[in-house]
């Protein structure tokens, strides 16, 4: 059997993160991280959508100069697609690595978003990667491998899911340092949306006002508030000339509920500001 | 004088009637049209409308005779479905339909009284309360951060809690605009809360004036001028609503609104103007205003603020004690808090021993209530001593060491229960027995299954296709699909002289869910009543849900009348089916006494973890008042032992799930519910369509 990865390894260099991602820290979170790096010590990322974990993370990937991988996990996601697979090319079996095993071989950041979709089979691979042992056993090419000190390991987790069936086991979490993420602080969540998007600061505070009264919403109808990301999807549509109000319906009301009632007291939130 | 009050009470006799009429419509009457037969149909009408009637016949008469009787043939019913207004139009309609299209499409509207009702309802002649109450209630959740109320009143004004407003608002012709005095109504009120209309005492200030209630009424009018500037601050889109709807301010006026918008400005300014103009005379009020009763606001503040008080210091001494766990040996005396807060943003920061503190969403929420009661934290509330009215009972003062005697523990278990002073449980403290529900009405389920006919195939419909959840089984000897993975690897040990497997085929398989569901089904007496109708509403769709989904499901019932008679209901077991007798029962349930809720936790916790299954579920239907009989099980005793029994549940491997209808959304719910996760249904009429959706994105 012919071994293509050393060929595909290179491929890692694609996940290079060259120039610096946008990423206002909140809290201490940068140092947290780094310390965990230092220490190998996986990182658990906990908090709603669309609040900075993954721009986080690529941030993070920059300062330390780490390739990243990132797997957007779902629930048809199983522990050899991460691993790797044989694959038939020109008559002959070959070998080709899962994203967790490219990011182990080339030392890179490995980033598991929403990891409670991922398959219960998964945990088999990450277990081993995420303790002292730092290893991750490739079963069907009775392999080893052994992770470098510049491996490492993040999943997020949203816990705001209801569903006892997606909760993530405790011996998972167990094992991993827990940044909780939360939407920023008023002024800096302003200032992440007009740096994100170049509005002007007083459209960025109306929207984060806006976004705290959908977010008093939670539990009464609504299942999350509304995201940084949300509103930095408003703005932008706002800076191509799209109404306020218009905007905020159609990036916000409408990614957050399909309940008549729901978007029309939504809709009537944005008014107060707009 | 007392003529003229005769006239206008004394209704016109019929005879006196059917000679106006006899008058008006003579052109359109004959043998089989006499003016009496219209005239016994007005006469029992009230006389103002008795004078409309005639008044508008005239009216129409005066087109063409055939109009005049056609309009006064219908109008008593006319009257009765659309009142004086609707009729006016009603009768207009018809009148254009004449000079446009002649007489006979004209009788025609006359006579189509059920289209034009439907007409004018589709075009929203006025809004009803009850249509704009949920968009309004979570409009005024996301403004204000906490609930308020609506509830239909004749007198418009808030406790603070709960908002007064008309049953229906028809003011204007267009929909959009009678929805928009409602939302001025319910913004205008919020406000008074949100910026301290009540934050004084107004009593004394009003009693210094010969009229106080002239001088309430222009204090509520300084007051929305105040109001409507503070709330354009933070919310321009609302300010601009209420002004819209206002008259412009006479010159005086606009001079105080100077005044009075100051970022600062208070109540106390309100006041401060009041001598100068009070003796003026009051302007008419602004249309979204409505009345100021302080007293009956001051009020439901002053318990709000009592009972957050309390709560607050509940879970500050939780922060605390945290606090204290962490501290090191140079650090002398209690841990100190500070809060720094604004008033405007209702933003603050919690600070312990000067380290900034996040506090979780609940303790957030109830900070910020209190800063909008008192624009700060006032400084007691941080003292470590806490409110001095918090000594709550002791229930080992009422029942001193009193044992539970053998013969009543007879047939009784016995459980222990938590007592949050000792930090400790009481051995052997509560006696529960097991009964089964006496059954109801066997007719009932069909009843409701009939009633929610459609719900309930949408239901079944939902939980089937969850059911219906496929997982992939690799590496089978048959199978709808080639698996990849094995077929090359066969490939491949074929190349290399080795025999390959011949599982090389992936199946689909349903599923095994696997799950077990407790449901413990509060039936105290304070359910009694529509909350009771609810819960067993929610039962019947919630068996017919699992009945399609397959998921292993037991219901009891719990209630009790002290530690020494706890009682759990069986309503159905694990091993019985959704039989004849299972129905029987739910229509049984019925409200009994007390909620002991702890005991009947860890009963049916005990119950649960007996079956075998990989994901157990509790799940609590209550109303989430833990209370019981003259032993102390209320107020914080319960609440402790609730959620204690609570987290043992979830340390044995339950994951208990709670549903609580609390019409008021009290605060301790989300310590005591703490450990579990919980929804609040403030609603019990929502109830039966919640439960099974929330079980089913629970389980999803
Ligand atoms: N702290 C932050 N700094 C910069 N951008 C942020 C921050 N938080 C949120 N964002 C914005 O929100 C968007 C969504 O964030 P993302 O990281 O994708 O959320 P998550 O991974 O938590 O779902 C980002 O693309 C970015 O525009
Ligand atoms: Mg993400």
């Amino acid at each position: 059997m012919n071994d293509l990865h050393d060929t595909r390894r290179l491929s890692a260099d694609l996940d290079r993160i060259e120039t610096e991602p946008y990423y206002e820290p909140v809290g201490g979170e940068v140092a947290l991280f780094e310390a965990a790096w230092a220490s190998r010590v996986p990182v658990l990322l906990k908090g709603p959508t669309g609040c900075g974990k993954t721009r986080f993370v690529e941030h993070m990937a920059w300062r330390l100069a780490r390739p990243l991988v990132t797997v957007s996990c779902h629930d048809d996601l199983t522990a050899s697609d991460l691993v790797g697979r044989y694959l038939i090319v020109d008559d002959e079996t070959v070998w080709v690595d899962g994203p967790l095993a490219r990011a182990v071989r080339t030392g890179s950041i490995c980033y598991l978003d929403e990891i409670v979709e991922a398959r219960k089979d998964t945990t088999v691979v990450i277990h081993p990667l995420a303790d002292n042992r730092r290893i991750l056993p490739m079963e069907k090419r009775g392999e080893l491998l052994r992770a470098p000190a510049e491996f490492m390991l993040i999943l997020s987790y949203n816990p705001g899911y209801q569903s006892v069936l997606k909760e993530l086991k405790h011996s998972t979490r167990q094992r991993f340092v827990a940044i909780e993420f939360d939407y920023p602080r008023p002024d800096l969540e302003a200032k992440i949306v007009v740096t994100e998007t170049g509005i002007d600061a007083s459209t960025a505070e109306r929207l984060v006002k806006f976004a705290a009264m959908t977010r008093n919403l939670k539990g009464s109808g609504l299942d999350e508030g509304a995201s940084t990301r949300l509103l930095v999807h408003a703005a932008q549509l706002m800076r191509h000339g799209v109404a306020p109000r218009a905007a905020c319906t159609a990036a916000i009301s409408l990614a957050l509920s399909d309940d008549p009632e729901m978007l029309t007291a939504i809709d009537e939130l944005a008014s107060a500001v707009f | 004088m007392t003529s003229a009050m005769r006239a206008a009470d004394v209704l016109y006799t019929q005879a006196e009637l059917e000679e106006r009429l006899d008058d008006i419509l003579c052109a359109a009457l004959s043998s089989r049209r006499s003016a009496a037969a219209i005239a016994a149909g007005i006469a029992p009408l009230p006389r103002a409308q008795q004078e409309f009637v005639l008044g508008w016949a005239q009216v129409a008469a005066h087109n063409v005779a055939e109009l005049g009787y056609q309009f006064t043939a219908q109008a008593p019913q006319a009257l009765a479905l659309f009142g004086r207004g609707g009729t006016e139009k009603w009768l207009l309609h018809a009148l254009d339909a004449y000079d446009k299209e002649g007489l006979y499409p004209a009788c025609a509207a006359l006579k189509d009284l059920a289209g034009f009702k439907r007409r004018t309802d589709a075009a929203g002649e006025g809004v009803a309360l009850t249509e704009v109450t949920r968009v309004l209630e979570l409009f005024l959740r996301g403004l204000a951060g906490r609930r308020l109320q609506l509830e239909a009143a004749d007198d418009t004004w808030t406790d603070t809690e709960t908002i007064f407003l008309p049953e229906r608002i028809a003011c204007y012709t267009s929909r959009e605009q009678n929805f928009s005095l409602y939302k001025a109504i319910a913004v205008h009120h919020w406000s008074q809360a949100r910026y301290g209309s009540f934050n004084v005492e107004l009593g004394p200030a009003l009693a210094a004036y010969a009229e106080p209630g002239r001088a309430l009424a222009w204090l509520n009018l300084l007051e929305a001028i105040r109001l409507e500037s503070l709330v354009g601050r933070s919310y321009a889109g609302l300010a601009a609503l209420l002004a819209a709807l206002r008259p412009e301010l006479p010159a005086r006026l606009v001079a105080a609104r100077e005044r009075l918008s100051q970022a600062d400005s208070s109540i106390a300014d309100s006041v401060l103007l009041l001598p100068e103009f009070y003796p003026l005379p009051l302007p008419e009020p602004f249309p979204y205003m409505g009345s100021l009763h302080p007293q009956r606001a001051a009020e439901v503040r002053g318990e709000r603020i009592a009972k957050e008080r309390r709560a607050l210091y509940t879970e500050l001494e939780q922060l605390r004690q945290t606090a204290q766990a962490e501290r090191n040996e140079s650090q002398a005396g209690e841990p100190e808090l500070d809060v720094d807060s604004s008033f405007d943003t209702l933003e603050f920061e919690l600070q312990i021993d000067g380290e900034e503190v996040t506090p979780p969403e609940e303790v957030a929420k109830l900070i910020r209530s209190i800063i909008q009661d008192f624009g700060e934290i006032p400084e007691e509330y941080l003292l470590a001593s806490g409110p001095g009215a918090y000594a709550a009972e002791d229930p080992s003062a009422d029942e001193a060491a009193s044992e539970v005697g053998e013969s009543q523990a007879v047939g009784g278990r016995l459980y222990d229960e938590w007592d949050f002073r000792r930090r400790d449980y009481r051995k052997d403290w509560c006696v529960l027995f097991e009964s089964d529900v006496l059954p109801g009405d066997p007719g009932y389920v069909a009843a409701v299954r009939v009633r929610y006919a459609g719900r309930i195939a949408q239901l079944r419909r939902r939980f089937e296709a969850l059911r219906g959840e496929d997982r992939l089984l690799r590496r089978q000897t048959e199978g709808e699909d080639i698996d990849f993975d094995a077929a090359v690897e066969a490939y491949a040990d074929c190349k290399s002289g080795v025999e390959p497997s011949e599982r090389l085929f992936v199946q689909r398989q349903r599923t095994e869910r696997n799950i077990a569901v407790m449901f413990m089904v509060d039936m105290s007496g304070s359910t009694k009543g529509w909350i009771n109708t609810c819960e067993r509403e929610a039962l019947v769709l919630l068996c017919e849900a699992l009945e399609a989904l397959g998921d292993r499901y037991a219901i009891y019932g719990f209630s009790g009348w002290t530690r020494k008679r706890c009682e759990i209901y069986r309503i159905k077991t694990f091993g019985e089916s959704y039989s004849e007798a299972v129905r029987g029962r739910i229509a049984g349930v019925e409200p009994r006494d007390y909620t002991r809720m702890g005991v009947a936790i860890r009963h049916l916790s005990g119950i649960l973890n007996e079956v075998e299954a990989k994901t157990r579920i509790l799940f609590t239907l209550s109303d989430g008042k833990p209370d019981d009989f003259h032993d102390g099980y209320r107020g914080d005793y319960g609440i402790e032992d609730t959620r204690q029994a609570l987290l043992e549940a979830r340390q044995s491997g339950i994951h208990p799930f709670c549903v609580t209808i609390d019409e008021e959304a009290r605060d301790y719910l989300p310590h005591m519910y703490g450990p579990a996760s919980w929804v609040l249904i403030d609603d019990a009429g929502q109830l039966p369509l919640k439960t099974a959706d929330v079980y089913r994105r629970l389980t999803s």
